[in-house]
């Protein structure tokens, strides 16, 4: 133990020392509200940050969302084709950046975990300077970073988000989603379903039980229900399983001649090839053949499952295999690029990316509140989806969805899903307050500094 | 000074000075250049490094001192979390109420864990408590206990956050952010601007290193204190000691229980950070960080496990974010087909691949260092120490018994 040797002289030296200090400081310290909003870019560049899932189970659509990034960055400034910005409606960009300023960007990864993604979208507000956060694979992670980009006054321009809550109780005014809803997928598959299979049908849920899960199952139940059929039983599954052969055998017994798999990503994929090696869909039941359906499907998904998916019906936002212009113009692009058809994540951050920078243009300023009030209530063309609307109340855009069915006999490995009905967007829509996205609050934009 | 000896001290104010002035240490490359890439100097990542060496410091008393090897300790980080969130929630965006709840919460809940846990010792603990911790994991993240009474508890994978619509009785007018008895809000920053560097002075991370050197401070006495012997008489060797008469369990649960608060403690100062607590906190993959930042950073010494958690947390958050477009910035220089081939060397360990810079990192470290970063820094300390190796006598003996490893 050592003595302590403060005396009051010493303090008294020291804290006339430390107070000098502290005056001479304010001189030199940046008044950060000069500009009236976070990370005004000041210089000839404007800094994005594109924050995607690079490992974990969603790595794969992280990887080609970043991808599709990149190619709208070229096609911001004017490198390459031009892409959808040759056939977008509005012809507010120049192809020389956004407002004249050459667009740059940081890339993280988001780990597919809310913690991780939230730490990179701070680095890059934090250090980087980025302006608008663009991304993400999942809807836990798309709340959490629209969440930190209200708080921190950037724009957040969802990724592949599918959960109601994203614009619903969770919804914020600097967040934009493009990509659609689980209530969406609900109501442009019933009608097929009901076409393909009849109205008297017993459904059997098979749910991720997780926030994406629910909204999904109970968006399909109440979609299904509408139109005449029965739900037997709804059984959660832990997030984290891998076989799902203990959930699958129940469901022969239970009387139920659908099944419903409420899954995404890798629990999809085992829980199909699960539901295929089990033999259901070669069985009859209540004299109707067995059916499975897997409301929300990808390109990355169905190939994971091989023949799996084949007649097996679902939804999507986007398919590279859409003939409008937007959407050759796009495949083309990126196939160009990549030797590879873009995924519907990819398209959906590529179109984000393209409206931001428009809805700058138009806005005349970085300011994410003018930025707010260009992007809502805009109606747009020609970015693949036919005439869409970011509907002002809730931020969502409301679009046709497209109905597809895993490929009977596929001719090359990325011939997986074929388009089955385009559902015109009237059929999709819903009033703002809707129970299944009610209790949420847009609040105020929020420029941050 | 404080009841410390002399080489304790010294090691205190090295780390308050560290600590204080991370703002200038950590950001040593100029804005602009192209070496800014890997400057850590930003109000969130420095955070995470003071948060983390707490948590780390507190896992490191259990697993340094006694040895059990906790593989569950996320779960009171968690814990932590959701107490602060709820405060937010109940109360109004005042970090202290949600401090000192999750501090007392995390310490029944490792009370509860500890007391059954510690029942075991070597393999059969760890995989108790990562059994503990993976139970909670999957409740949270699939808010099982909100299910079972019908309300929010944790709110899923989503995590949970503060809305308008929560009742928070003492919220006043244009209260948004987390803050200090009103006196500060924790994400006020101030950016010095000297020349070409720019240092970020931000009010939340000075608010965590106050926790910091509080608890390293505590984690230095318990280390110097006979219950810190006590616990490293468990480690050497519990059988001879129950033979002597002894019941260690209320020393090892003791010591459970309070690595538990400090893990409590730093899930509540992330909280306090980010008011946001997710379920992922709580997920076995945490746990085993905590445990690879304790043995990277030195097992059982002082200063280790912060070191330990500053470079996990500076790969997470640096390496992660280099992308190709950056590389070929670096290499610009090159002549193209050099160039592409060095960035296609380097592009496995950067980006998506960062994981794998750590465990080359980690397992370097692990062979080489078996001592951690710690060993490391005890070996070039020698290396200007070894002029007293050739000199005679008490000189030459006290060279030798420094090389000798510490007794911790």
């Amino acid at each position: 133990m050592s003595k302590s040797n403060f005396t009051r002289r010493g303090l008294l030296k020291t804290g006339a020392v430390a107070g000098a200090a502290g005056l001479s400081l304010p001189t030199y310290l940046r008044a950060d509200g000069h500009s009236g909003f976070t990370n005004a870019p000041t210089g000839s560049t404007v800094t994005l940050g594109f924050n995607v899932p690079q490992t974990g189970p969603y790595a794969e659509e992280g990887l080609d969302e970043l991808r599709a990034q990149e190619l709208a960055v070229q096609h911001l400034n004017g490198e390459g084709d031009g892409g959808m910005m040759n056939t977008f409606s509005s012809k507010a960009l120049q192809g020389n950046g956004i407002l004249g300023k050459k667009v740059e960007f940081v890339t993280g990864d988001t780990q597919t975990k809310s913690d991780a993604a939230r730490a990179s979208a701070k680095s890059m507000i934090e250090k980087d300077g980025a302006i608008m956060i663009n991304g993400g694979s999942s809807s836990g992670v798309a709340v959490a970073v629209q969440g930190l980009c209200q708080e921190a006054g950037v724009i957040f321009m969802a990724g592949l988000t599918h959960s109601n809550d994203t614009t619903g109780k969770d919804k914020k005014a600097n967040g934009f989603r493009h990509f659609f809803n689980a209530y969406m997928s609900g109501a442009a598959l019933a009608p097929v379903l009901q076409n393909a299979y009849g109205a008297d049908r017993r459904a059997y849920h098979l749910t991720a039980d997780y926030t994406w899960g629910w909204t999904q199952q109970a968006s399909m139940q109440a979609a299904t229900e509408a139109m005449g059929w029965q739900t037997v039983n709804n059984v959660l599954t832990p997030l984290a399983s891998t076989d799902f052969s203990s959930y699958i055998a129940p469901v022969l017994n239970s009387g139920a001649d659908v099944l419903v798999l409420n899954h995404y990503g890798g629990n999809m994929v085992n829980s199909l090839t699960n539901a295929v090696q089990f033999g259901l869909q070669d069985k009859m039941v209540n004299g109707k053949q067995f059916e499975i359906v897997v409301p929300l499907y990808s390109e990355l998904m169905a190939a994971g499952a091989g023949a799996n998916v084949q007649g097996v019906f679902g939804s999507m936002n986007w398919n590279w295999q859409l003939q409008d212009e937007g959407s050759k113009a796009f495949t083309q692009s990126f196939g160009e690029k990549y030797g590879r058809p873009p995924s519907n994540s990819a398209h959906t951050c590529y179109v984000q990316t393209l409206l931001y920078a428009d809805a700058v243009e138009r806005a005349g300023t970085f300011n994410p509140c003018g930025v707010v009030e260009a992007l809502e209530g805009f109606e747009f063309d020609g970015l693949g989806n036919g005439p869409v609307l970011y509907r002002a109340d809730d931020h969502q855009c409301f679009k046709d969805v497209l109905v597809m069915k895993g490929t009977e006999n596929p001719t090359n490995q990325y011939d997986t899903l074929e388009i089955v009905e385009v559902t015109p967007r009237a059929q999709v829509e819903y009033e703002p307050d809707h129970p299944m996205f009610a209790g949420g609050d847009l609040g105020a934009c929020n420029p941050g500094a | 000074m404080l009841g410390l000896k002399k080489t304790d001290a010294t090691l205190l104010i090295v780390v308050t000075i560290l600590t204080v002035f991370a703002p200038f240490i950590l950001n040593p490359f100029p804005t602009s250049s192209a070496m800014a890439q890997f400057n850590a100097g930003y109000p969130d990542l420095m955070q995470r490094f003071i948060i983390f060496g707490i948590f780390a410091i507190g896992f490191n008393l259990l697993f340094g001192l006694t040895g059990y090897l906790s593989f569950g300790h996320a779960a009171f980080l968690g814990i932590g979390s959701y107490a602060v969130v709820w405060m937010y929630k109940l109360l109004d965006y005042n970090v202290l109420p949600g401090l000192v709840l999750a501090v007392i919460v995390s310490g029944i809940f490792a009370l509860a864990i500890g007391f059954i846990s510690l029942r075991r010792s070597g393999i059969y603990f760890s995989i108790l408590t990562l059994a503990f911790a993976q139970m909670m994991f999957a409740i949270s993240y699939s808010d099982l206990i909100g299910r079972f009474l019908g309300t929010t508890v944790t709110n899923g994978e989503t995590g949970l956050q503060v809305y308008t619509s929560d009742p928070q009785i003492l919220l006043s007018a244009g209260e948004t952010a987390p803050h200090f008895l009103g006196l500060v809000e924790m994400r006020s920053t101030y950016t010095l601007d000297a020349g070409a560097w720019s240092f970020d002075f931000n009010a939340g991370y000075y608010f965590c290193v106050v926790f910091m050197l509080m608890a390293f401070y505590l984690a230095i006495r318990i280390f110097r204190s006979p219950f810190g012997l006590m616990l490293r008489a468990v480690k050497s060797n519990q059988q001879r000691m129950s033979y002597t008469g002894l019941n260690t369990k209320p020393y090892t649960l003791a010591v459970f229980v309070i690595s538990g608060m400090y893990a409590g403690l730093a899930g509540g100062l992330l909280a306090a950070m980010d008011p946001l607590a997710g379920a992922e906190r709580m997920q076995w993959t945490a746990s085993g960080e905590v445990v690879l930042m304790t043995i990277l950073g030195g097992a059982g010494t002082l200063i280790g496990p912060v070191l330990g958690a500053g470079f996990i947390k500076y790969f997470e958050n640096i390496f992660s974010k280099i992308n190709d477009n950056v590389l070929h910035q670096w290499f610009a220089f090159m002549p193209d087909g050099l160039e592409d081939f060095v960035v296609f060397v380097i592009h496995p360990f950067i980006g998506k691949g960062w994981h794998l810079t750590l465990g080359l990192m980690f397992m370097m470290v692990v062979i080489f260092l078996p001592g951690g970063l710690v060993e490391g820094g005890q070996r070039i300390g020698r290396i200007f120490r070894r002029k007293d190796r050739n000199s005679s006598d008490a000189e030459l003996d006290a060279a030798k018994q420094r090389n000798t490893p510490p007794a911790e």
